[in-house]
């Protein structure tokens, strides 16, 4: 489909084409309730079930049949009525619901009565010496070309960092036939004893007895090492790692190096738009202020999924049937749908073991917090120096940042700097990153062409504000 | 850095050709054009507009702009993001944008 | 005035009130630069950092010569900020344009110059009216709808952002002591001193300068002055980083040393920051892409909307008060263009304590009380 065959409204739109969107689009649609879906990738699925509908990846037991459970979500969108559009970047969101979306170099605004955002989550920064160069990325990146296109590392990798995805993703690599030299396990040690208060909890819940299986699988296959301190090394691309353990600094040849510190909500669009957010003290992150219907600050507009605070796969899909049910008892009060009650108790039990995954996996803060030389942001290329001492001469935010450094103006819009420059500046200048907020963010939170920009209807009034 | 899965599921193989910095490449259909550019051994996509250092990409999910490059003429395209099609010409990008290409 | 904690206090910690507190600094003063939190209204981070001589002082004459007392200032205050902080703001001065694409619009344009260049008393300058051969030897990029251009010599741009970190750069150099998050609540003047109530306790000072742009407005009348202000709302198109294709500024479009390329100069009576009008940014564009066909595929990255500050008249406002002495107000519009004048002209008046009548009187708000002559 392409932005011309748009209608100019919609009843719910749904942005992100994960287990959130898939599920939210499906139960509205299926309720009778006119939906479209934009998903800016190729395919639906999101980042978890990457790829679902066309993976080359033959054999199942490599992704293992969690990521499986995917193609029933993307199926019955599919068959739900509503209309998915895949390779629909949504750029724009305002208080009114103005929807600016760009597919293919085309860009239209659509006006819906209901939106559910379901951008997901993105990886924490993982700000160290080195993680611009060629061949360090990110473990969920490795994870999208297994899942999307059957790539498997070569040559000699190393994974550094803690979080349940960092296990899944070594066990699926392994599993694909990839060697892993060594996983650096930056977890600290000192995280058991704040995770074991939650630690009843995490027993009951399903991750348990998956993820002591899923560490035991990593272990027989790869060294597990405890690492405080991680560098990349290399010229022009990663040649060596270095790392800190107990027993002193270690260094090892390397090709690829996969950097994981868990999930955190992708919260641009929603904070373009002017969706109100916290800090998350537990989850390090901010995330919209949401109702127990995922409802946020603006009328009509709901966060669901891992972009609402970081749940999980599953979670997300019991959170965006949630909003879903709210945005059917808005405009089609008479629908019959699921009870509310059953999905809220299906999501209460995935979300059981999550106070203490949060705990146990918390980054260091040295991992969140860089010194010297070290990029904070990727884009303009400001290091946590130059932030710190611009800290130190009084810019209490990130806005004020912004303008002096120019940290947050590059393409990525942030999304790789922001809590990196919201936790240094709140511990240069002994503030909370709560206080120290984030980036004011403004349309469009995905560059679109200034002819795009051009092509947007505009009223007579807005002609005479720039015509003189 | 990555090589492909030896018995990918009811496949054609690699039947889409495309150019990188003029030399034909091999990829998938249903590639995106990172991940074809990676399983055929790029490791630089682009240099940056501050310092011209390198970059290849590192979240690969559409939000951190490394795998910035040129497609058939337009600069700064997500190659993430975008899925390859047969003959299409890729440039690594080198620096800040050239205005009108 | 002994036991005073400084000299001046400066409410206001943008381009203004830093340049202001600079150079009070470089005068030996003893200055706090009293400034909102991160994310109250800030016109220093919107604005589109011209250094801007055309068409400045259609109705008030003096405009004209204040603005290119400051425009020639411009190179040497750089220098100075550079030697100081070793930072370059990039001021350049290759003169500037302001495109039409309409026979209309060049008329229009071009009745503005002569009808500023007729004033009384008003200062000779360069400005030319170019056709479209004429301009493309200057910007060989424009497109086939731009007929023509008005042209000044005089005109240039800077880094404003980096201007505006330069400025704090330097008055932390210098010993200023900047105090963040101290909205000003109240001013009142005891013992021959002021205090300035805040939200983080009182700050008390032998002089106080306005410097808060269109909260002057609320602030001026608590120590016998008056700001009468017109905010009006401005957005901004930027685009990536590009390589270097445009040689001069043009009033709503110009390419920074770093290569992105800024596009604006709407106007729009709202006053809320935080909203955003995207058929006004679409104008922006579209205008953009007419003017310069190149730039149709290249991406915006960011925009956004900023407050002006602008008096009623949009004439600068530099007064003195009679019942609270030691008290100065500055309002302005343009603070990147009148940035050296704020730091080398109107600061050593302040630390003397009477400004110069010979070079503002022109800028007292009393001139909002004399009925203009029909």
């Amino acid at each position: 489909m392409n932005a011309s065959e748009l209608q100019s409204s919609y009843e719910l739109v749904v942005v992100g084409g994960g287990p959130a969107g898939l599920a939210a689009a499906t139960l509205a649609a299926k309720a009778g309730v006119q939906t479209v879906l934009f998903d800016e990738n190729p395919g639906v699925g999101g980042q978890i079930y990457r790829g679902i509908t066309n993976t080359p990846v033959a054999d199942r037991a490599i992704l293992g049949e969690d990521y499986w459970a995917g193609a029933v979500l993307a199926s019955e969108a599919e068959a739900s009525g509503a209309t998915i559009v895949n390779g629909a970047t949504v750029w724009s969101l305002d208080p009114n619901r103005l929807v600016g979306v760009s597919i293919a170099g085309q860009a239209r605004m659509v006006k819906t009565q209901r939106v559910i955002v379901a951008t997901g989550s993105m990886e924490r920064p993982f700000p160290i010496p080195g993680w611009t160069l060629p061949g360090v990325m990110t473990a969920g990146a490795a994870q999208t070309v297994l899942k999307a296109q059957g790539l498997v590392p070569t040559g000699r990798t190393i994974m550094a960092g803690c979080g349940p995805l960092l296990w899944l993703l070594a066990a699926q690599l392994l599993r694909a036939g990839a060697k892993i030299e060594a996983i650096l396990d930056t977890a600290p040690r000192i995280n058991w004893l704040k995770a074991a208060m939650h630690l009843p909890g995490f027993l009951l819940s399903p991750y348990w007895s998956k993820g002591l299986a899923l560490l035991r699988e990593v272990k027989a296959k790869a060294p597990v090492i405890a690492a405080h301190r991680v560098e990349a090394h290399g010229k022009d691309k990663l040649s060596e790692v270095v790392f800190a353990t107990g027993a002193g600094e270690r260094r090892m040849k390397a090709d690829l190096l996969l950097l994981h510190h868990g999930v955190v909500p992708n919260v641009n669009l929603a904070m373009a738009a002017g969706v109100a957010h916290r800090w998350n003290s537990r989850q390090l992150c901010f995330e919209p202020v949401v109702d127990a219907d995922f409802a946020t600050s603006l009328r009509g507009i709901a966060v669901a999924g891992d972009g609402a605070g970081i749940a999980g796969g599953t979670a997300a899909a019991e959170r965006g049937r949630i909003a879903a049910i709210a945005a059917v008892q808005a405009l089609r009060p008479a629908a019959s749908v699921m009870d509310v009650q059953t999905v809220r108790q299906s999501l209460a039990r995935e979300e059981m073991g999550r106070a203490f995954l949060d705990a146990l996996y918390q980054p260091a803060p040295s991992f969140r917090r860089p010194t010297g030389d070290t990029i904070a942001c990727r884009c303009e290329e400001v290091t946590a120096r130059q932030v710190r001492d611009t800290a130190d001469l009084g810019c209490e935010g990130p806005n004020q940042m912004k303008a002096f450094l120019r940290c947050g103006m590059g393409p990525c819009q942030g999304r790789l700097c922001g809590l990196t420059v919201t936790e240094l500046i709140a511990e240069q200048r002994r503030s909370t990153p709560d206080e120290v907020g984030y980036y004011r963010l403004r349309p469009p939170v995905k560059p679109i062409t200034l002819a795009e920009l051009a092509s947007l209807p505009k009223t007579e009034a807005e002609r005479k504000a720039v015509e003189r | 850095m990555f090589k492909r899965l030896s018995k990918p599921r009811g496949e054609t193989g690699e039947a889409v050709s495309l150019k990188v910095d003029g030399k034909p490449i091999r990829a998938r259909a249903g590639d995106t054009v990172a991940g074809a550019m990676l399983a055929a051994g790029v490791d630089r996509f682009r240099t940056t507009p501050v310092t011209e250092s390198p970059r290849a990409p590192y979240c690969l999910m559409g939000v951190c702009f490394d795998c910035l490059v040129t497609i058939d003429g337009v600069g700064s395209r997500q190659a993430c993001l975008v899925p390859v099609r047969e003959g299409m010409a890729v440039e690594t990008q080198i620096g800040k944008r050239e205005a009108g290409r | 005035m002994a036991g005073n904690e400084y000299d001046v206090a400066v409410v206001g910690g943008g381009l203004v009130g830093a340049a202001t507190s600079w150079g009070l600094a470089r005068e030996g003063l003893r200055v706090a630069l009293l400034d909102e939190g991160d994310r109250d209204v800030r016109a220093s981070r919107g604005n589109f950092a011209l250094v801007w001589v055309q068409s400045k002082g259609l109705g008030l004459a003096a405009y004209a010569g204040w603005t290119i007392r400051s425009s020639d200032a411009w190179g040497g205050f750089s220098d100075l900020l550079k030697q100081e902080t070793g930072l370059d703001v990039c001021f350049q001065r290759p003169g500037g344009f302001h495109l039409a694409l309409s026979e209309t619009e060049l008329e229009a344009r071009a009745n503005v110059l002569k009808r500023l260049h007729d004033q009384p008393g008003i200062v000779e300058y360069k400005t030319e009216i170019l056709d479209h051969g004429q301009v493309a030897k200057m910007l060989p990029d424009i497109g086939p709808e731009v007929v023509g251009a008005s042209y000044c010599p005089l005109d240039g741009h800077v880094n404003s952002l980096r201007l505006f970190r330069t400025l704090h750069t330097a008055i932390n150099a210098r010993g200023v002591t900047y105090l963040p998050s101290h909205r000003v609540e109240n001013i009142t003047k005891e013992g021959g001193e002021f205090r300035l109530h805040t939200e983080k306790g009182e700050v008390r000072a032998g002089k106080v300068a306005l410097a808060a742009g269109n909260a002057n407005m609320r602030l001026a009348p608590m120590v016998g002055l008056e700001a009468p202000m017109r905010p009006e709302r401005g957005q901004i198109v930027v685009t990536e980083r590009l390589r270097p294709f445009l040689d001069y500024p043009v009033v709503t479009l110009r390419q920074t040393d770093e290569g992105t390329v800024m596009i604006g100069d709407s106007k729009e009576e709202s006053t809320d920051p935080r909203g955003l009008t995207i058929g006004v940014s679409s104008t922006e564009a579209e205008r953009a892409v007419r003017q310069f066909p190149l730039l149709a595929n290249v991406n915006v990255v960011r925009t956004w909307s900023a407050i002006r500050v602008m008096t009623q008249d949009g004439f600068p406002i530099y007064d003195e008060s009679e019942t609270h002495p030691g008290a100065f107000v500055l309002c302005c519009h343009s603070g990147v263009t009148l940035c050296a004048n704020h730091a080398l002209t109107v600061a050593p008046m302040i630390a003397r304590g009477a400004l110069d009548k010979s070079l503002v009187a022109p800028f007292s708000a009393r001139r909002f009380h004399v009925q203009a002559p029909q």
